[in-house]
């Protein structure tokens, strides 16, 4: 049955008990590729080995070997700048891009296929494609800024690092906040923006009013999976920076790397991971209750 | 015959169902009246399968169906939104119950043309539903709930959406249409004037209770309580508080007549009178002549609806004919005591009008 | 409060209308008066909405003007016309209170504060919402809501009209009594031109001063509630107006007669003779009873009986024809069924068209029929 309107919705939800019966496959499944690696990593993150099959229990002593690392508080220092400059021009960008957008017309799905190309690239893909693009004697970005008069050259200069970095978050990834924003807008009834009108509201009063409490819900969706994305990146970076110059761009999940198969120690990386793990899942709990608080309807 | 006792939906700490007790015949309309939010969606779903009963029974034909999955229960529902399947013709979707129980060729083209006729939908077949008014769409699904042969078609709100005028011809056209099929019918609704037309049987509903259910004229006459007089009254009941002293009942300074029931104990009750049943001329010799100021007026060419103040209630006169009447006159209502409906401070029936049941 | 004119006025939705049938609206003009209470009344798609948005100023006409108070007001905006518009579903600001909903309007046109207070405590007061001033206006019912949208109009004391698109749609029937009433009480104390869109007949016609049916783009009688209901001008008026319409039968005209399948029904007034029309006799279910007695009428068969409650409706045939009769409450029908008309009630309809009688000379040419 299509569902027309969200007063149907509802009848998709149904008594029966069968449906546990179909989840099944995917409970097996999601234990193999989730359940069983987590359980591992906890495993290695509590013990030491020498040899293959040699372990000796450690309790926490890698938790505070990490926790008390100068290393980690920088790598996560720079985690956490590099996911609030993203959040903080993704999401207004995104919004502002989706306001301009047109609701009507031809141009709405040439819009949409323009916004959705560049979530449609692979992530190494971006990276390889950023890495030459920027480079300063032959890619046009980075050639371009050099010919206009700045020192730029990403390899060499952290400062150029991170901007390169962000800049190709916000080409990759701001069409994912604008797609979620126009669906957002899309929704509103054409009743709202008339009634506006005749209220004398401007077009700020429209979006304060009328807009913003209307996208609120797909933008809490749009922000978590920004906050969740960039806080994990890893992809893009490696392949644009490698974390370099020097450690300047290395991110939790490179550090998290170097410190498995660069140094081949097990604990710390496992101890990380899982620390990293909680991470995550606590901000977006905790961000999702206070979003979502009073909100029912 | 769909049987439900005891029914109740709790849901958190709050009864959206309480202990729902209603029999419904084979070849029957029954139907719920009630505002929204009185619970007549939650109970249709429960009657579907859709939802699962915190307690009591659901019987069809004597057997329990609680926990039966919807899909293998025999139940056709039709909303208020026009669902039907937008890439199908109307002949397809008329159909799409019977493909999906591989029902022979010839027995499936004998049912939609049937079901086409029946519901005005012949000239229709091969278009697509969108390209339908609002009424044919929503025949369309109709179409559909009466060939799936099902033995329970649940209809919640199915006209609301609909103009007034078509929602007035289906009205009269449903139950011949329902009465062909020998199903149990189930319709919701919150406007008394339907459920009059639909006829059957009417259960009255509010705030997830049965307030009563029986023959719909005879709910309509002879309302068990207060509050489904007053869900059952378009326009609204008028309603007054009234001391009984001997035979006389009076509301301040102001009687209203005689108690027809002279066994009645001397006691505070609610009287109750329908707004066709007081006027501007006096009725009969035992008219009683009450004293109302005119809030406002509203003509409707054959009719006129004057809300006045009584004593402090808001009433409602329903006159023939065109009244001029200003805001702030006061006038002279009269109404006959025969009239009278009398409830307990508790709100259960006392008395009720004679005429109650004539014709028919 | 203004007078709103409409000067040949047609709207089509195509750019380029090439035929008639193009065109939502068809070319009319009408005066709309001053603190009037008009109803827009038709079935989907009879142009009524499209009506309403050139009004309001959400739409420009493809033809003609809006003139307000003689002033063109044709390209303006709705903010410029000065209007308020209630919608088919409450429009509310979720975020805001119900207090600062009714003083949005307010503090957009920069009205100083101590007035916005002091107009939204009034408007609270006249909605009898005051209890709920400071709730989030996203928790209230649906009759709250529209109640909100009607003050956002309301508290600016200078609207030149308020326009209503079928408001009541989403109230239960108690409610849209209140609703109802508490609009008129607002109409005659704040006398603002009030123009209403529905299809539903009993809204409009309690609501108006005047009701105007439009059919397909086209208006089709503007009159009273009463005229409309005692002498509809078009047989499309008689069958949309009245619950149930207007019983139409085909007929032949001599005289002060009319027969109906050959039996004579005597009319208020003599007709002359119409050619090549087609004839119909109209009249309303109202005006019908059963004969008592040894009274003479004309013969019919029962088809149904439904009983509304203060009346039944009883479905009647007279030859091949069917027609309704309301009988009223308490009153027992006849074994042996016979109708008589009204005679002073009875229409006669040439081509669909209200024929008005001792007319000799009347020529019918050019009607449309196809009603």
């Amino acid at each position: 049955m299509i569902i027309r309107s969200w007063g149907i919705v509802m009848i998709t939800k149904t008594i029966n008990q069968k449906a546990w019966l179909l989840v099944l496959p995917v409970l097996l499944v999601v234990s193999l590729n989730a359940i069983i690696p987590l359980m591992t990593v906890v495993n290695y993150s509590i013990q030491d080995t020498f040899s293959p099959g040699v372990f000796f229990f450690e309790g926490t002593k890698w938790y505070q070997e990490v926790l008390s690392s100068p290393r980690f508080h920088s790598a996560l220092g720079r985690q956490l700048l590099y996911t609030g400059i993203i959040l903080l021009i993704e999401i207004p960008l995104g919004v502002a891009v989706a306001l301009a957008m047109p609701r009507k017309g031809p141009w709405v799905s040439v819009c949409l296929v323009l916004m959705a190309l560049p979530l449609l690239i692979p992530w190494n893909v971006v990276g390889a494609m950023w890495n030459i693009f920027a480079l300063p004697d032959i890619g046009l970005l980075g050639y371009g800024l050099n010919w206009l008069g700045f020192d730029y050259n990403y390899t060499q200069q952290p400062l150029a690092a991170w901007f390169t970095i962000i800049l190709m978050d916000v080409w990759h990834w701001t069409s994912l906040v604008v797609l979620l924003a126009y669906a957002g807008l899309s929704s509103i009834p054409d009743a709202y923006f008339q009634a506006a009108k005749i209220d004398g509201a401007g077009s700020f009063a429209v979006f304060r009013y009328i807009q913003l409490p209307k996208m609120k819900r797909v933008l809490i969706i749009a922000l978590l999976l920004r906050f969740m994305d960039s806080f994990m990146v890893y992809t893009e970076p490696f392949v644009l920076t490698g974390g370099g110059p020097g450690n300047s761009t290395t991110f939790l999940s490179i550090d998290l790397v170097k410190a498995a198969i660069g140094e081949f120690n097990l604990g710390i990386a496992a101890a990380m991971s899982i620390l990293y793990f909680l991470m995550t899942l606590l901000v977006c709990w905790v961000f999702y209750t206070v979003m979502m608080r009073g909100e029912d309807s | 015959m769909l049987e439900l006792s005891g029914v109740s939906k709790r849901v958190g700490r709050d009864n959206h169902i309480s202990d729902v007790s209603l029999t419904f015949e084979r070849g029957s309309i029954n139907v719920l009246l009630g505002p929204t939010l009185a619970g007549k969606t939650t109970l249709m779903r429960l009657m579907a399968g859709l939802d699962k009963p915190t307690g009591g029974e659901i019987r069809i034909d004597g057997k329990s169906v609680v926990g039966l999955p919807v899909r293998k229960r025999n139940v056709a529902m039709v909303y208020q939104q026009f669902i039907n399947y937008p890439g199908f013709t109307v002949y397809e979707n008329i159909a799409s119950p019977m493909r999906l129980a591989k029902v022979d060729r010839a027995t499936l083209d004998r049912k939609v043309k049937e079901a086409a006729r029946i519901l005005k939908l012949e000239p229709y077949l091969d278009r697509m539903p969108l390209e339908l008014s609002g009424g044919q769409q929503q025949r369309t699904a109709i179409a559909r709930a009466l060939v799936k042969g099902a033995e329970l078609v649940l209809l919640d709100e199915p006209l609301a959406n609909l103009d007034y005028k078509l929602r007035e011809e289906l009205r009269v056209e449903l139950p011949r249409i329902f009465a062909e099929t020998g199903a149990v019918f189930v319709y919701a609704t919150t406007e008394p004037q339907e459920a009059l037309l639909l006829g059957g049987h009417t259960a009255t509903m509010s705030e997830g209770r049965i307030t009563q259910f029986g023959n719909t004229i005879d709910v309509y006459n002879r309302p068990a309580d207060l509050s489904t007089a007053q869900i059952f009254s378009d326009p609204p009941l008028n309603v007054v508080n009234v001391t009984k002293r001997g035979r006389e009942l009076t509301f301040g300074e102001i009687s209203l007549g005689q108690a027809s029931d002279t066994s009645l104990t001397d006691d505070r009750y609610v009287a109750a009178v329908r707004p066709h049943h007081l006027s501007l001329v006096p009725g009969g010799r035992h008219s009683v002549a009450v004293t109302a100021t005119v809030g406002t007026s509203e003509i409707t060419g054959s009719e006129t609806f004057i809300h006045v103040s009584v004593g402090g209630n808001r009433w409602v006169v329903l006159t023939q004919g065109v009244h001029r009447v200003n805001s702030g006159e006061v006038i002279t209502v009269y109404m006959d005591p025969a009239t009278l409906y009398l409830f307990t401070e508790q709100g259960m029936l006392v008395q009720a009008p004679e005429f109650a049941g004539i014709g028919g | 409060m203004a007078q709103i004119k409409i000067d040949r006025l047609a709207h089509s939705y195509y750019a380029k209308p090439e035929t008639e049938e193009d065109f939502a609206l068809k070319e009319m003009d009408y005066l709309w008066d001053d603190g009037g209470a008009y109803a827009l009344l038709g079935p989907s798609g009879c142009g009524k909405t499209t009506l309403l948005n050139i009004i309001s100023g959400l739409l420009v006409p493809s033809r003609g003007r809006i003139i307000f108070d003689n002033v063109d007001v044709t390209t303006k905006t709705p903010e410029e016309r000065n209007i308020a518009q209630v919608f088919q579903f409450p429009v509310i600001y979720d975020t805001m209170s119900v207090a600062e909903n009714l003083a949005f309007p307010l503090v957009n046109r920069g009205i100083d504060r101590s007035e916005v207070g002091r107009r939204v405590k009034d408007m609270l007061e006249t909605l009898e919402l005051s209890a709920k001033a400071n709730h989030k206006a996203r928790g209230l019912t649906a009759d709250e809501k529209q109640k909100i949208s009607l003050g956002r109009g309301l508290v600016r004391y200078d609207v030149n009209a308020i326009l209503f698109d079928e408001p009541l749609t989403v109230i239960d029937p108690q409610m849209k009594w209140q609703l109802r009433t508490k609009l008129k009480e607002l109409h005659e104390r704040f006398e603002h031109t009030m123009i209403y869109v529905t299809h539903d007949q009993t809204e409009a016609l309690t609501f108006a001063d005047k009701v105007v049916v439009m059919y397909e783009g086209e208006v089709v009688q503007i009159g009273t509630p009463a005229e409309l209901f005692e002498r509809p001008r078009h047989t499309f008026v008689g069958y949309f107006i009245g619950s149930p319409g207007m019983n139409i039968l085909p007929c032949e005209i001599e005289g002060n007669k009319a027969f109906v399948a050959g039996h004579s029904v005597d009319l208020g007034a003599n007709y002359g003779p119409v050619d090549g029309a087609r004839l119909e006799l109209g009249v309303r279910p109202e005006f019908v009873r059963f004969t008592e007695g040894v009274e003479a009428g004309i013969p019919v068969s029962l088809v149904s009986v439904d009983d509304v409650g203060r009346h039944r409706i009883v479905k009647v045939r007279l030859a091949q024809h069917e027609m309704n009769v309301i009988v009223p409450e308490g009153r027992a029908l006849p074994d042996k069924l016979a109708v008589v008309f009204d005679a002073e009630r009875c229409g006669v309809y040439a081509n669909s068209h209200l024929l008005e009688p001792e007319d000799f000379d009347n020529q019918v040419v050019g009607y449309r029929d196809d009603y």
